[in-house]
């Protein structure tokens, strides 16, 4: 499983593409995706807004997740 | 004149004289003259716009000359909305300009909003950019909305047709430390500048009918690696049906803090010696600052609250005056009784006072 990260998430992992393959147990939904990354990356527990978009289409907490699905976690951005 | 003016665009298939028309006819509200409030006005101005409101209290400073591509060296320390309008001017002697020299507020807001058909959001700070989402929303005007990460960018237009809105995407407003602007992180000069032609698209299209309007889908633009990326979302029918704004934008909102003016602060600094902290980055701490004062970058703050004396008011810097709100709002809950001053606008505005 991919995840590729955009703005302060791509500074929190230090990298644009994280890959969760090393993970014998995959979240399974769009909350689980976010409870992995928090306890992977205790700084993603400060975001209060976070998107999380799958195949290209903005996901809701309920969505479930499956091998092959691109994933984008998308927080806001400030800067102008 | 005009059609001679116009022409590329007047013979162009699919836009031509009833585009045009519309353009004329439009009034956009531009919030934020920076970076991309530059590139939208620049080229909204050239391709015939008839009115633009433009919303800034900033002055021009030396770091923005590297993508505010309209300011020159000698514009430094002067209003920058007035200097837009002139360079708009004589890009442009037929727009129709009005300049609001004041922060985009929620006592100001919908009264600025409502004469004016669309409205550019290129702002750099979060609470203004969910008062205009909501001022927008209570008004029903549509919004072009654009925003950066260091080499990254963000474009959508919201509430445009019943169509999505920013809360649709970001609910809540981040909180005070959450994401850096682009005064902490640092941006490549050229990256506002293609977001802000991206919302000047964009407008045009919202204009004048012509083409497919990015609402319901949220464009993302990588510098680095030269890619764009659409991501879909739908409306929250609950964020449509706003009829007020919030009570308030600030940042924690539950205490509002104390502000003082440049001018004041300068003439207070002059008699007595204040406790200054300076909670800008060190490399900007290091290009110049107030004699006097504490360095205490903002990420650094709340491990090192202890050394501020919570006995005396401390008066919070930065470049211009988010971060220093940002610092109080950090503070206000770790030593509630500390008088904590926020020095309004900032080194900018303390350069110009000077």
């Amino acid at each position: 499983m991919e995840v590729l990260l955009f703005g302060i998430a791509k500074d929190i992992v230090g990298k644009t593409l994280y890959e969760l393959d090393d993970v014998t147990d995959n979240p399974k939904s769009v909350l689980e995706l976010k409870q992995y990354m928090v306890a992977q990356f205790p700084e993603f527990g400060k975001l209060s807004s976070l998107a999380i978009a799958v195949n290209s289409e903005y996901a809701a907490d309920d969505v479930s997740l499956k091998q092959g699905d691109e994933i984008a976690i998308i927080p806001p951005v400030s800067g102008g | 004149m005009q059609a001679e003016r116009y022409n590329r665009q007047l013979i162009l298939k699919d836009f031509g004289p009833e585009a045009q028309q519309k353009l004329a006819n439009a009034a956009v509200l531009v919030v934020g003259a920076g970076g991309l409030g530059v590139p939208v006005l620049t080229y909204l101005n050239a391709m015939g716009v008839g009115t633009l409101g433009i919303v800034d209290n900033d002055v021009v400073a030396l770091s923005n000359l590297h993508r505010q591509v309209i300011y020159k060296e000698s514009d430094v320390g002067l209003s920058k909305v007035k200097t837009a309008i002139g360079a708009l001017k004589a890009q442009n002697a037929s727009t129709d300009f009005h300049g609001y020299g004041t922060f985009l507020t929620k006592d100001n807001a919908l009264e600025i909003i409502a004469g004016y058909d669309l409205v550019i959001d290129a702002t750099d700070n979060f609470p203004t950019r969910y008062l205009i989402n909501d001022a927008c929303v209570v008004l029903k005007k549509p919004f072009v909305y654009g925003a950066l990460h260091g080499f990254e960018g963000q474009i959508s237009v919201f509430n445009y047709k019943n169509g999505p809105t920013y809360r649709c995407l970001y609910p809540t407003m981040p909180k005070a430390d959450e994401v850096p602007n682009c005064n902490e992180h640092g941006v490549l000069g050229i990256v506002p500048g293609i977001v802000g032609n991206f919302q000047a698209l964009e407008a045009i299209k919202v204009l004048t009918g012509v083409g497919q309007v990015l609402s319901g889908k949220l464009l993302l633009f990588n510098g680095l690696g030269s890619v764009f990326q659409k991501i879909k979302f739908s409306r929250n029918p609950k964020n449509t049906k706003r009829i007020v704004l919030e009570a308030n934008y600030d940042f924690d909102c539950e205490m509002p803090f104390a502000s003082i003016s440049a001018a004041d602060f300068l003439v207070l600094n002059e008699k007595s010696q204040l406790q200054i902290i300076d909670v800008r980055t060190l490399a900007e701490f290091q290009g110049g600052h107030l004699p006097n004062s504490l360095h205490i970058p903002l990420h650094e703050l709340v491990g090192r609250a202890q050394e501020i004396n919570s006995d005396a008011p401390a008066y919070f810097l930065c470049q211009s005056g988010i971060r220093s709100q940002k610092a109080i709002a950090l503070l206000q809950e770790q030593i509630p009784t500390a008088r904590l001053i926020d020095i309004s606008g900032g080194m900018n505005r303390l350069k110009v006072t000077i």
